[in-house]
């Protein structure tokens, strides 16, 4: 090969190895991107089964109810009349509770409509309220102000 | 009054930056040594009275002076005293003012100990760090102000956020800081190489010890903060592919690129501009880190001060910097000699291939973060982006890079010898495989597929002992003649051979927690026993007990093994008292390098309480792997040739270099 060959087989592999990684990160989207929808959207538009989706909202009140052993059953509502059943096995985070905001993942299983989460998130701070669920009650009305915002200066990991 | 004063500290301190922005520059462009000499003056000022102001917020946090806004929201009369230190830290504002402290300690450690740069690029480099001072100082007094007065005084402070009186606060962040940060070091001579509009080989060897020393730290500083997280969240994940995360890790990333591209320029003169803007990049990185972080545009797992107001003047500052620096190497790059070519199979050509590969990964890691907010904004669709997406792609791109790391050291500079170098390792693969395979038949259970991962690790760290072996030529010369060319060995030859091994270990701890670890989410009830990782642990009950500032129930656990009682640990459920908020402290016990980490959930109806159990094998070795990185970095950092200093540009042949025969 000459000197002017080698350098564009390296230039065709440093090309080839981008393209390869540009692929692979479509793909990846394609697979495990998570779309967040609140109750309200689902009533609107059903998601399919066993399609991946992040569930947000508020804890309706009243309506944790434990099961034998590790899990719990418990609605996801918005403030209005939507609310979405969802079950979950495992430990529920510190931060949980009846009436806080809460963002879940997992699917729907088929056939039903409860809402099997395999991860349920809810902040460290007590004020806390996940970020996508407080932007939609703002848009919808029912943000109460001061809600999220006191004691919003706080860190639960204080990375830059 | 003393708050005052440390608020005025600061704002002189501004005044001082802004000095130092500008007279160093005019100074060097009309060579005028007193005007550079302002440099070495104003960044040791700036840096005594911002360690002063510092100062004086630490002890508004240690005597609990309430009266300052800052220190009535994070702290409490009843906050154990080491926590009031560092809760110094624990907020937004402190948070940054650690970070302009960090910054001006570069400035100020670079004007003192940059005797031998030259002056015209010294002058260049404390002024960019003085640039750099202006606008988080400004960002401080404008957005943040931690001294800000409260009138009357509240009687009793709000508390320091539960999860963060800990130790993990104490020396996460500044470890995390002194990496991040210590990157603008490299940026500034990056920018002020562009500004004289020269760059050399002796470019390469004054920043190299800077992007060593800031890779160190922030190697340090995320494997302090992945293990904080692993013990302190009581969830038993270490690494959640969280944005906060994502944002010490590309730095991180580009920052280990950075480090190998400068050897490359420091021996070849190769890769010339290239270093210069991933130097660039690198420390745009910790930028865009500090704004997704301090802007809350994002969501965390790890809550942080989110305010819209701050988070537009960060993207100011990111624009400002990110955009000037890149003009500016558009600009000046072309006129900047390109180096030599050389041939693909050959030390620099190994590293050429870390380079894409490491820069290519990080790429993946900042779509992945960005990608949601991206798509947000364009289409106002809500996406979350979790740990498949970025397992699989940078998982994937990564796995290339692990099996080549032992050929490069092994290749020689100019034209490597592939085929020797092949010989050479494939004893090293053999044993590595053979290994893996021993491991897992003794912890079975994993995947197949875990054999590979495993054989990857040991590679790694096999591969670099025979780096060492075959350079000292063990086996070849008689022991007394290994013995001192090995010991003989430039330092920095150590430092590789640590770094490259303790890589290897970490991957060894990913691979085995990954594959062999087990989980159980069970009800239990006093008396009750579950078996974990050959251990069976057995609840001895609840018991309420209480600390300075919290109340808690506690579950008490024994463990044994064949029968025998060989450990206990408590697993809690903390109230504190002065927020009313929860948090669970999980019990660990330690056996060896593996853990058997226990979380207590909710009490059931019929008096039982949810338990989480995991046994985590080997996970000790994905920190130890990193500490051992660091102690590389650590050990390379104190290199004769690094600390002799290179040569000063056009002297006389003076001194030889003192640069070790490779």
């Amino acid at each position: 090969m000459t000197r002017k060959q080698k350098r564009l087989a390296v230039i065709a592999g440093g090309m080839g190895f981008i393209a390869a990684a540009v692929l692979l990160v479509m793909f990846a989207f394609s697979q495990s991107v998570a779309y967040f929808y609140m109750p309200a959207d689902l009533a609107k538009t059903p998601v399919a089964p066993e399609t991946r989706i992040r569930l947000g909202g508020l804890v309706g009140e009243g309506s944790v109810v434990r099961d034998t052993g590790s899990t719990v059953e418990f609605s996801v509502t918005d403030g209005s009349t939507n609310a979405v059943k969802v079950r979950y096995t495992g430990i529920l985070p510190d931060l949980f509770r009846e009436g806080q905001g809460v963002v879940t993942e997992g699917m729907f299983t088929p056939g039903t409509n409860v809402f099997v989460a395999d991860t349920v998130l809810a902040k460290h701070d007590e004020t806390y309220m996940p970020k996508d669920v407080a932007d939609r009650l703002k848009a919808q009305g029912l943000w109460k102000e001061g809600q999220g915002q006191q004691g919003s200066g706080q860190e639960a990991k204080a990375t830059p | 009054m003393i708050i005052e004063i440390g608020h005025y500290a600061l704002v002189l301190a501004l005044a001082t930056a802004l000095i130092l922005s500008i007279v160093p520059v005019l100074g060097a462009r009309r060579h005028d040594s007193a005007m550079m000499d302002v440099a070495t003056i104003g960044s040791v000022t700036m840096f005594s009275l911002v360690a002063f102001s510092f100062g004086v917020l630490t002890y508004a946090h240690v005597v609990s002076d309430f009266s300052v806004q800052n220190v009535w929201e994070n702290s409490h009369s009843l906050v154990p005293l080491i926590y009031k230190y560092s809760g110094v830290w624990g907020n937004h504002e402190g948070s940054m003012m650690l970070w302009l402290l960090i910054l001006t300690l570069f400035s100020a450690v670079v004007a003192v100990f940059g005797r031998n740069l030259p002056e015209t690029l010294k002058a260049n480099v404390l002024a960019v760090q003085g640039w750099i001072s202006v606008a988080f100082t400004l960002f401080i007094l404008l957005t943040s102000n931690p001294f800000l007065r409260l009138d009357p005084a509240p009687a009793e402070g709000r508390d320091l956020n539960p999860v963060l009186q800990d130790v993990g606060l104490a020396i996460h962040p500044p470890l995390l800081y002194l990496g991040y940060v210590g990157f603008s070091v490299c940026f500034s001579f990056a920018v002020a190489a562009l500004l004289e509009g020269r760059i050399d080989a002796a470019w390469a060897r004054w920043v190299r010890p800077w992007t060593l020393a800031a890779w160190t730290f922030l190697t340090l500083g995320i494997a302090m903060g992945s293990y904080w997280a692993y013990y302190e969240l009581g969830w038993g994940g270490w690494w959640f592919w969280d944005p906060v995360e994502n944002a010490s890790f590309m730095p991180w990333l580009a920052g280990t690129a950075l480090l190998h591209s400068a050897l490359v320029m420091e021996k070849r003169e190769a890769l010339k501009i290239w270093t210069v803007l991933l130097a660039i990049l690198t420390f745009s990185l910790s930028l865009m880190g500090t704004f997704l972080v301090r802007s809350g545009v994002l969501t965390s797992v790890h809550a942080f001060a989110s305010d819209p107001s701050r988070g537009i003047f960060i993207l100011c500052i990111l624009l400002i910097f990110i955009g000037g620096a890149l003009s500016l190497f558009a600009f000046r790059a072309p006129r900047l000699s390109a180096g030599g070519l050389f041939a693909p199979i050959s030390r620099e050509g190994a590293l050429v291939v870390n380079n894409l590969i490491l820069t290519v990964a990080c790429g993946t890691v900042l779509t992945g973060t960005l990608y949601p907010l991206l798509l947000e904004t364009l289409t106002g669709d809500k996406i979350s982006v979790g740990p498949p997406f970025f397992n699989m792609t940078f998982g994937l791109l990564m796995a290339p890079l692990i099996v080549i790391v032992p050929f490069g050291p092994l290749l020689a500079w100019k034209r490597g010898d592939l085929l020797g170098a092949l010989q050479r390792l494939y004893v090293v693969a053999g044993l590595a495989f053979v290994a893996a395979l021993i491991f897992f038949y003794i912890e079975h259970g994993g995947p197949v597929l875990s054999v590979l991962g495993l054989a990857a690790g040991l590679f790694l760290v096999l591969g670099a002992v025979a780096d060492l072996w075959y350079r000292a030529g063990i086996g070849k010369v008689s022991g007394s003649v290994a013995w001192r060319r090995l010991t003989g060995l430039p330092r920095s030859a150590f430092g590789t051979a640590l770094a490259h091994a303790g890589l290897g270990i970490t991957v060894l701890g990913i691979v085995a927690v990954t594959t062999f670890q087990t989980e159980h989410v069970i009800e239990m009830k006093p008396g009750q026993t579950v078996d974990a990782g050959g251990y069976s642990l057995n609840f001895d009950g609840m018991q309420p007990g209480r600390g300075p500032n919290y109340t808690e129930d506690r579950g008490h656990f024994t463990v044994r093994r064949a029968g025998v009682a060989v450990a206990d640990t408590w697993s809690a459920k903390r109230l504190y008292t002065a927020r009313q908020m929860p948090t669970t402290e999980a019990g660990i016990l330690t056996f060896g390098l593996s853990q058997l980490y226990v979380s207590l959930g909710d009490a059931t109806k019929d008096g039982g309480i949810v338990v989480r159990i995991w046994w985590k094998p080997f996970i000790l070795c994905i920190w130890g792997g990193a500490l051992i990185m660091a102690f590389g970095g650590f050990v390379s950092l104190s290199d004769r040739r690094l600390r002799v200093g290179a040569p000063r540009r056009k002297a006389k042949p003076a001194t030889p270099a003192m640069e070790p025969a490779e």
